[in-house]
Formats: structure tokens, sequence, C-alpha cells
């Protein structure tokens, strides 16, 4: 579903952060990223999604065969890329069922599928918020406005399901998560794995991957990929740290 | 009036007198110019009464001698009062008595504007009296509203049908020589529109009223007037569209509203003028005066204004609190992109005790848009325990444009409540790429942030004109976003 290609990428100051990443992913599978402080990890997320900033210099991204990097952020999201944002971003007054309607029918209308009206939507919306464990109220509040850090990554979560993408991007989504936070998240992530979707799962500690356990993990090192495992890697990368892969360059 | 006196104040300015306009429809216009002749042009070519001529030209003489204000923060190209044409009308058509009689240009030119004259009209619940450069040439529904004894025509009607009416409140609200503008319009008003609700009357549809500037040069001087007679409500639409023109045209209208003892009135705008292109050449001058009087206890005046258009905007649509408890409110966007000027907001004036008033404007500037709220909140010894609340929010988009808060508030009684809050905030690139992640286009994620900030604002229109506004928001803000 997804390969990169000896990928190089720059940030605005010129600075090379991707030097090189070669990754691929089959739909089914969850792959974590991990990686220390500076690795690249956020860069890899950002070019992926089609975030401004970023200068791609060399190599290629396929997406289903598709070349990925030449789709602009919007046509990405509508083809099935999805991203968790690490920060999720608020957006006020602009209520927050309301965003995920527009979100949705864009995405529906590129798939050839017809809108949602008002009442399937929220019909569709109730299913998922059980799964998650989020209240209505949520829904009618301004888009990640006044939620507190636990709620946006649920939210972020709540999106994915209800976006159903084939390739979801999560950026440090169990950053700032207390324990109960992290396993609901977890829940969730746990509950959209399936064969049609691929998960990349981006992440600095290896709790996460206690509770969604993952098909591969590849740690990020200078903006390359330097080692490639099982779960196994998560864990001894806990016990021995990201010392022996060098540090951020 | 007769032909002899046309004739006759016609004469020394024949020379200028042209026809030929961009639209197909037979015009008549005055020469260009301004001096007391052409005021009288006007009254006779409007067959008025003598007291309304002399009222024009009381208008005229303090108009002499008054100067355009310079407060505002606005850069206005000197205007030459005596190049413009102050008198333009499509052809007298011997009282057309039914649609068919009506030109079909006018007809086709109304229907590109999606304007509903007809039985669409009936269906979305919308009255028009429809005003196509200065003179009404049909109004519908008239029969429904006059059976509960509403009043809604033309001005020029109203004079002619109701002349006690116009008399008793005209100039009450605006007097003649409010300001310059004002007395301008007072002078050389072509025509408006006039509405009546009689004692306990709630009016049940929503009465409409669509402007368009169409004829070359010819500065369109709107007089509107509306009284809610004791108990009555009434909710009036107000939305303007202009044909893309190169020129500078002057709007100078005046509007006032009486509500007495426990009416309400809500008067909502949306207004689309010809902005300029994007060197800021061409678009309408909007300078208007709205402002309304409670005169009764427990009186309500609603302004609700989504302002996207025009080159330079001046306006700021006030409330006279007079009566015991009564209430105003000001709901306000106002955009500006590319090279676009506005300087708006409102005057609340408390009077009566326990009055109350709400400010809530949104500005929004992009390109090289500036936007300049300016708000009065005054408090008179008499008004106990009046209160206000002024939100002023400003969104700015890119780096070139500029937003400003110009809030005066003057407290003459020690019981007052008075809060004032502002904030000004960017659109960020993060919320944009937040909302492209997610699927949803350039254009459509700017036009979601900006809806969210005007939430507060669009929620007070009538629905059919809060989905229009929103729309208009969008198209407003195309390609500010790079």
């Amino acid at each position: 579903m997804l390969e990169i290609g000896n990928l190089h990428a720059r940030i605005a100051d010129g600075r090379e952060i991707l030097k090189g990443v070669d990754l691929a992913v089959k739909a089914g599978e969850v792959h974590a990223i991990m990686g220390p402080n500076g690795s690249g990890k956020s860069t890899l997320a950002g070019v992926l999604s089609g975030k401004p900033g970023y200068e791609v210099t060399e190599g290629q991204v396929l997406y289903e065969g598709r070349d990925l990097l030449a789709m602009p952020a919007d046509e990405r999201a509508r083809a099935g890329v999805f991203l968790a944002f690490q920060y999720p971003v608020e957006i006020p007054g602009v209520n927050n069922m309301y965003f995920l309607r527009a979100a949705l029918n864009a995405v529906r209308k590129q798939r050839g599928e017809s809108e949602m009206d008002a009442g399937q939507f929220l019909k569709a919306v109730r299913a998922k918020l059980k799964l998650l464990e989020i209240g209505e109220d949520l829904l009618q509040r301004g888009v990640n406005v006044g939620f507190s850090g636990g709620e946006k990554k649920r939210n972020e979560i709540f999106q994915m399901a209800m976006l159903d993408p084939k390739l979801a991007i999560l950026d440090e989504t169990d950053s700032g998560l207390d324990i109960d936070a992290l396993q609901m998240v977890s829940r969730g992530i746990n509950a959209l794995r399936g064969p049609d979707r691929a998960i990349v799962m981006i992440t600095h500690y290896q709790r996460l991957l206690n509770y969604v356990v993952p098909d591969r993990v590849h740690v990020l090192s200078a903006g390359r990929i330097v080692k490639s495992g099982d779960a196994a890697l998560a864990r001894e990368l806990e016990e021995t740290g990201y010392g022996a892969y060098g540090d951020a360059a | 009036m007769t032909d002899t006196t046309a004739a006759r104040n016609l004469a020394p300015l024949r020379e200028g007198y042209k026809y030929g306009f961009v639209s197909d429809i037979e015009s008549e216009s005055a020469p260009p110019g301004l001096n007391e002749d052409t005021v009288r042009f006007i009254a006779a070519k409007k067959g008025e009464p003598q007291w309304l001529l002399d009222w024009r030209l009381e208008a005229f003489r303090k108009w002499q001698t008054m100067e355009s204000p310079h407060w505002a923060k606005l850069r206005i190209a000197p205007i030459d009062y005596q190049a413009a044409t102050y008198y333009s009308a499509p052809k007298r058509q011997n009282a057309p008595k039914s649609l068919d009689e009506v030109d079909p240009e006018l007809l086709k030119t109304y229907e590109k504007l999606g304007i509903p004259l007809n039985e669409r009209a009936a269906l979305a619940g919308v009255a028009v009296d429809a005003v196509f450069d200065s003179v009404s040439v049909a109004t519908t529904f008239k029969r429904t509203l006059a059976e509960l004894g509403i009043v809604f025509c033309s001005f020029g009607e109203a004079v002619r049908e109701h002349p006690e009416l116009v008399r008793k409140y005209l100039g009450t609200v605006v007097p003649q020589g409010d300001n310059f503008y004002a007395a301008l319009n007072s002078a050389v008003f072509s025509d408006g529109s006039f509405a009546y609700i009689p004692s306990g009357v709630r009016c049940p549809m929503e009465l409409s009223t669509y402007f368009r500037i169409n004829a070359a040069k010819s500065g369109q001087f709107e007089r509107t007037l509306i009284v809610a007679d004791k108990g009555a409500y009434v909710s009036y639409l107000e939305g303007c569209t202009a044909p893309q023109r190169d020129e500078n045209q002057l709007h100078a209208a005046v509007v006032e509203l009486i509500a007495l003892e426990g009416a309400e009135i809500k008067y909502s705008t949306v207004q689309n003028w010809y902005p300029g292109d994007a060197e800021g050449k061409g678009g309408i001058y909007n300078f208007v005066t709205k402002r309304g009087a409670c005169r009764g206890a427990r009186a309500k005046i609603s302004w609700t204004q989504v302002e996207t258009g025009s080159a330079i905007t001046w306006k700021y649509p006030s409330c006279i609190l007079e009566g015991d408890d009564s209430v105003g409110e000001f709901y306000s966007v106002a955009i500006t992109n590319n090279f676009q000027q506005a300087d708006t907001g409102t005057k609340m004036l408390h009077l009566g005790r326990n009055t109350r008033s709400t400010i809530i404007s949104k500005g929004i500037s992009a390109g090289r848009g500036q936007n300049t709220y300016r708000g009065l909140v005054r408090v008179q010894p008499k008004a106990e325990n009046a209160r206000n609340y002024t939100q002023c929010d400003s969104l700015l988009i890119g780096d070139k444009c500029g937003a400003h808060t110009v809030p005066y508030i003057e407290a003459r009684n020690p019981t007052a409540r008075i809060e004032h809050e502002a904030t000004t905030s960017k659109i960020s690139d993060d919320q944009m790429f937040y909302c492209q992640q997610r699927g949803l286009s350039k254009e459509d994620a700017l036009s979601l942030i900006v809806n969210g900030f005007c939430k507060e604002v669009l929620k007070e229109l009538p629905m059919e004109f809060a989905v229009e506004a929103q729309k208009l928001l969008a198209v407003s803000l195309e390609g500010s976003v790079g």
C-alpha cells in the first residue's frame, strides 16, 4: 500500500532531516516507527500527509501505486490517507460535528458515495462514539476548543473511525495521555485494525505498543531507518534506549 | 407635476441631458450636477407635494454648509459632487398593474439577480419591493399585508398614499442636517421603501428589498422609513448586488427605524456591492446613515449586517434607546479584501432606564484590506441601570491587511454596567492544514474557518439570508489564501 524509497527531505532553513528513508507497508499491517527526538519522525509524518514547509529533494513515495508526493494534502486525505495529529488544531466557532460531517462528505464524494444527511450521520456517529467512550457533548463544541489533552487525542481517533482511511499515520498519539486515556485510545486503534487498512504509529515510547502490538517495528535515527524487527524490538529498545543507534543529527 | 413644470425646471440644464444606459431600459436622468434646480427637478419628476420639496431644499441648504467627515480611518479620493447624476429612473410606465406590464428586460435583470418577483416569492414567503436604479417598479404581496393593515411600499408611493405617516416620522431619527451624507440624501433621495406595521400586528413574512445600482454615474440615494407601532413586530431584509463596473459609484442611503412601545424591528442586511477589482480600481462608495429609535418602553431594535462588498464602507447602524427597558442590538460581519476599506460600527445611546444593548462585531481583513470597528456606547444621566456588552473580534488573513478597533465609552450614570471584549487572531497555516488533511479543499477550509468565526452573527440572520451570507463570505475571500 505504501512504498517509500530513498526519501530525502529538508525543512525551510535548508537542513536535511530525512536522509534516505526506505519503508514498505502492506494493507492489514501495523508498523511502529520509533526513534529519539529529532530523528525525523514528525518530518516523515508531515511529508507523507502533505504538510507545507517540507521539501522533498530525492526519492519517492508510492501510495497504492500512485505518486503520493504529487498530490495536494486534501487530495491525499480524500484518497484515504489520514494523519492523527500530535497537536490537534483548534478551530473556534466551528462545531466539531459539523466539521466532521464536512470532512466525511468530502471523502465520500471522492469515493463516489452519496453525501450523508444529518440523520444518517448522527447514527454513524453514535456507533463510533461508544467505541471511544466519547460523550455527545464533545460533538457540539468547537473543533478541539477547550478539549483536554486526552479528549483531543480521542477525538483524532474518533475522526479516523468516521473517515475510514486506508492508511492511517498516528503521530505521537500516545504523548500526553494518562494510562486510562492511553488504554481507551488503544482500544480504538485496535478496533480499527483490519485487512484493508495499514496503520503507521509514530512514537517515542514503547508503552503504546503494549496495547497496540505492531507487526513491524522500525528505528528511525538521524533521518534513516537503521533497524527493523518485530514487536520484540520495541521491548528491547525500552530497556537499552536509543543510545545504541546514535544521537540525532 | 405637469410636463411644463418639468420642462421649465430642465431648461437651464438641458445641455447635459442624456440617454444611453448600460441596461437596455430607456432611462431618464437628471443632468449631472447638483444645485437647487436639481432638487426641484427630482421633486417634480416624482410629483411630490410642496412640503416635501421644502424639506428637500432645507436639507440641500444645510448640506451646502457642511463638509464631508474626515474622522474615519478611510482614504477617500475626492468626490466631485457636481459630476454625478442625481436622478435616473426607468421610463415612466403608466403604473404597471401586473408583472405582464413590466419591461421584460427589467424582469430578465431581476431573474439574473435571483430575485423572486413572481410565484417563487410566494413559496419563499418573501414580499419584494424591488428597487431598480431609483424607482420602485413592482411591489408584491401588498394585498396580504394590506389585510393586516401593514403598509409596505415604495417611498414615493407612501408619500402619495400615506403622507400623514411619512410627514410624522420622516427625519425624526436622522435629521436633515445630521451629517454630510445624510443631508445629501435628504436633498436628493430618489426612492426607497416604507413600511408601517400597525399596533399589535406581527408581520407574518420577512419584508425584503433588493437594491441594485445599474445606471452608470448615478449615485443612489435610497430612503427607508420603517415604523412599528405599539406592540408590532417586523423583520426586514435588505440585500444588494451590483454588476461589475470600472468606476466609483456613490451610494448614500438613509434608513430610519421607529419602534414604539413594546414593538420590535429586526433589520438584516447582506451587502455585496462591487468592491473594486484586485488592484483596487472601481467599486462602490457606501456612505450610509442607519439609525433606529426605541420610542417607547420595552421596544427593541436589532441590526444585523454582513458587509462583504463596496470599495469603501462608512456605516454605523445605531440605536437610540429612549424608552425604559428598551433593547438595542448590533451584529456585524465586515469583510475587506484586496484594497477594500471599511470603517463601520454602531452607536448605542442609552437614555431610558434599564436599557440594554449588545454589540457583536466580527471584522475580517484579507489582502490589503483595512477594517475598522468604531463604536460608541453612551449612557446618559437618566439611564439608570443601563447595560452594554460589546465584543469585537478581528480576523486577519495574510500579512498586508489591517484591523483596528476604536471603541468610545461614555458613562454619565454610575449605575451603568459596560463590558468590552476584543480579540485579534490570524488564520493559521496549521488550521488550514488540519482541515485539508481531513479532506477539505483550500477554499472549503477557509470558508469553514471564517464561518465559524462569524457564527454568532450569522445565526442572527433569517435562514435563507444566512445561507446566502455564508456563500458570500467564501466568494469574497476567494484567492486570499495562497
